[in-house]
């Protein structure tokens, strides 16, 4: 039920992020997900699309830096607190979150969450004990 | 051009107008001692000297010279740290050190008679300048290990001179000091000093209107039209002063009022100039590499050093009357040393460091430029799917490490840019290592 993520390394300059974006818009691939982490010298692009393999073959193809990491990606309905329950059920589990990002669904109410913890699978254990929904690859990109 | 007064004329200058019969004779007596000396005592000189079949009395004219084998940084680094010494520490008053080529340091030492002999070719070298006793000296040389500092101190207080060690950086105080002591004379990089007169503009002092009146400015290569922007700024004569530590440090020649070429102090450190792919000698007055025989260095002799700085000797009479030879401005460098900060940097050292930390060499390209006078040094690494990382930390503490690694092994700290693979332009298939934009601008 872990998802894969890839980041890309981006340099701190005009027209950066543009690169990775054509070449996964000319591959027909849509990102599902994104988050965008940026420091004075460079930028961390983290992506979940559909065909993972697939998009980070034609990433690295084009020379770019990319790698898979292993996320959670948790589904709560979109209402205050969502997020605070989720962060009490992993609260006694002792894992750490690397980062995080969120979008809001457009229907049904829903949210959801990437997670990029130390121990995945600490993480995951805790979530489904709490009854929190973990989804897996093809719930997340065939929406 | 100014002939000095002379009775301003310092003592310690006489050897500057020796005859030229009488200071090749010197030059030979002195050779053949310290070669002899340099086969007695150090491994080096005499397994090389065996190799070739050579005993010091071989040595029986000046031009037996050539015969002897060079020396070079790297045999400064091999037999780090005392392999060279040709005393015993009882004897070794001083030591020095510069960075060397692999992070190991390069040392070299002095006896009492070593550092009379530097403090007299830097007093020689203030006289022929026109300082004397009475000018007020701000010495804005490093103090400490780089041999600039206490080279220039030694010499300016042998002088007679009034010393202000103040050593670098405290920009603001030093212009404080200039105004309230009535500085007359100041040593520096000669980008420290267009650093230090840019400031001066911006807090509303006229450098020009102060008494200072000359600069002495080395350990860094400089251009001509830096002289002038300097000149002018200041209303100062600039004066070029040439050294290194594996001979002696600052003091090696100066130039004189004329600013044409400088007075090499040949009665301690004998020039030639060589092919630098070939090694062989060049003819009088032909652009080669310089090298450097210590004519009466007793702790640590250098038999024909290789300096790797690009220069010519002038034959002809200076205009000012010293018999010495003048070599002319170091332009360029036979090796891919970088001088930075007064630091030496070779582009070998910045792969080394970052091969420790990544296990493979990046792709990389080092960056200079100048910022109020001061250099600064970015080094660009390429980032490789193997250390590339989705997380923020992992990245910047590998930035952070690379930025250790090359202080350790440089000396200096470099600012470390991590850019995406294949951006750093290669020309029929390798990078360029190097972009010096130190001198763009004007600066």
């Amino acid at each position: 039920m872990k998802l894969q993520q890839i980041s890309v390394f981006l340099a701190n300059q005009p027209g950066a992020l543009m690169e990775p974006c054509r070449l996964l818009s000319e591959a027909g691939i849509d990102i599902r997900a994104l988050c965008l982490a940026d420091t004075q010298q460079f930028g961390i692009l983290r992506l979940i699309v559909p065909e993972r393999e697939r998009a980070e073959r034609i990433l690295a193809e084009a020379g770019l830096a990319t790698r898979a990491t292993e996320v959670l990606a948790v589904e709560i309905p979109d209402h205050p607190g969502g997020l605070t329950d989720v962060l009490a059920a992993l609260h006694d589990s002792g894992v750490s979150i690397e980062y995080m990002y969120a979008f809001a669904e457009g229907r049904a109410g829903k949210a959801v969450l990437i997670f990029r913890f130390d121990r995945p699978d600490a993480a995951m254990a805790a979530l489904q004990a709490a009854g929190i929904n973990v989804l897996a690859e093809v719930d997340i990109c065939a929406r | 051009m100014t002939v000095p007064d002379t009775a301003l004329f310092h003592p310690a200058s006489t050897p500057d107008y020796l005859p030229r019969p009488q200071l090749r004779a010197l030059q030979l007596d002195r050779l053949q001692t310290i070669v002899r000396r340099a086969y007695e005592y150090v491994l080096l000189y005499r397994q090389r000297m065996d190799e070739r079949g050579l005993k010091p009395e071989d040595i029986r004219t000046l031009d037996d010279l050539p015969a002897l084998p060079f020396t070079t940084k790297t045999d400064l680094r091999d037999t780090y740290p005392f392999g060279l010494f040709a005393s015993p520490m009882e004897e070794v008053v001083r030591l020095h050190a510069s960075s060397g080529t692999t992070g190991k340091p390069i040392v070299v030492a002095y006896t009492k008679e070593d550092v009379a002999v530097w403090t007299s070719v830097m007093v020689r070298s203030f006289a022929a300048c026109g300082l004397h006793a009475g000018d007020i000296i701000q010495n804005a040389y490093g103090y400490g290990l780089f041999t600039g500092g206490l080279g220039a101190h030694y010499g300016a207080e042998g002088l007679g001179a009034t010393v202000i060690p103040i050593s670098g950086g405290n920009t603001d105080r030093q212009i404080r000091l200039m105004q309230d002591f009535g500085v007359t004379a100041i040593c520096s990089t000669p980008s420290y000093f267009i650093h230090l007169a840019e400031r001066a503009a911006e807090m509303g002092v006229d450098l020009r209107k102060l008494p200072l009146r000359a600069g002495i400015f080395g350990a860094e290569p400089w251009t001509d039209s830096m002289r002038r922007h300097i000149e002018a700024a200041a209303d100062i004569r600039a004066i070029d002063i040439y050294g290194l530590s594996e001979i002696i440090g600052p003091g090696v020649a100066v130039e004189c009022p004329c600013q044409d070429g400088l007075h090499v102090f040949e009665d301690h450190f004998y020039p030639e100039i060589i092919d630098p792919d070939t090694g062989h000698s060049l003819p009088a007055g032909a652009e080669g590499e310089l090298v450097l025989t210590t004519l009466s260095k007793f702790a640590m002799p250098m038999i024909r050093y290789r300096t790797r700085d690009i220069t010519s000797l002038m034959e002809e009479p200076c205009a000012c009357g010293r018999s010495l030879r003048r070599m002319r401005r170091i332009g360029r460098r036979s090796d891919d040393m970088l001088i930075l900060r007064g630091v030496n940097v070779f582009p070998s050292q910045v792969e080394e460091a970052l091969l420790a930390v990544e296990g493979t060499l990046p792709h990389y390209q080092m960056v200079l430029t100048r910022r109020h006078g001061l250099d600064d040094l970015e080094v660009q690494v390429e980032v490789t799917p193997e250390v590339f990382s989705d997380k923020v930390g992992a990245l910047e503490a590998f930035e952070e490490r690379l930025t250790r690694s090359i202080e350790h092994v440089v000396g200096l700290r470099a600012g470390v840019r991590l850019v995406a693979p294949n951006t750093i332009q290669r020309s029929e298939g390798k990078a360029r290592r190097v972009i010096d934009r130190r001198n763009e601008q004007g600066a």
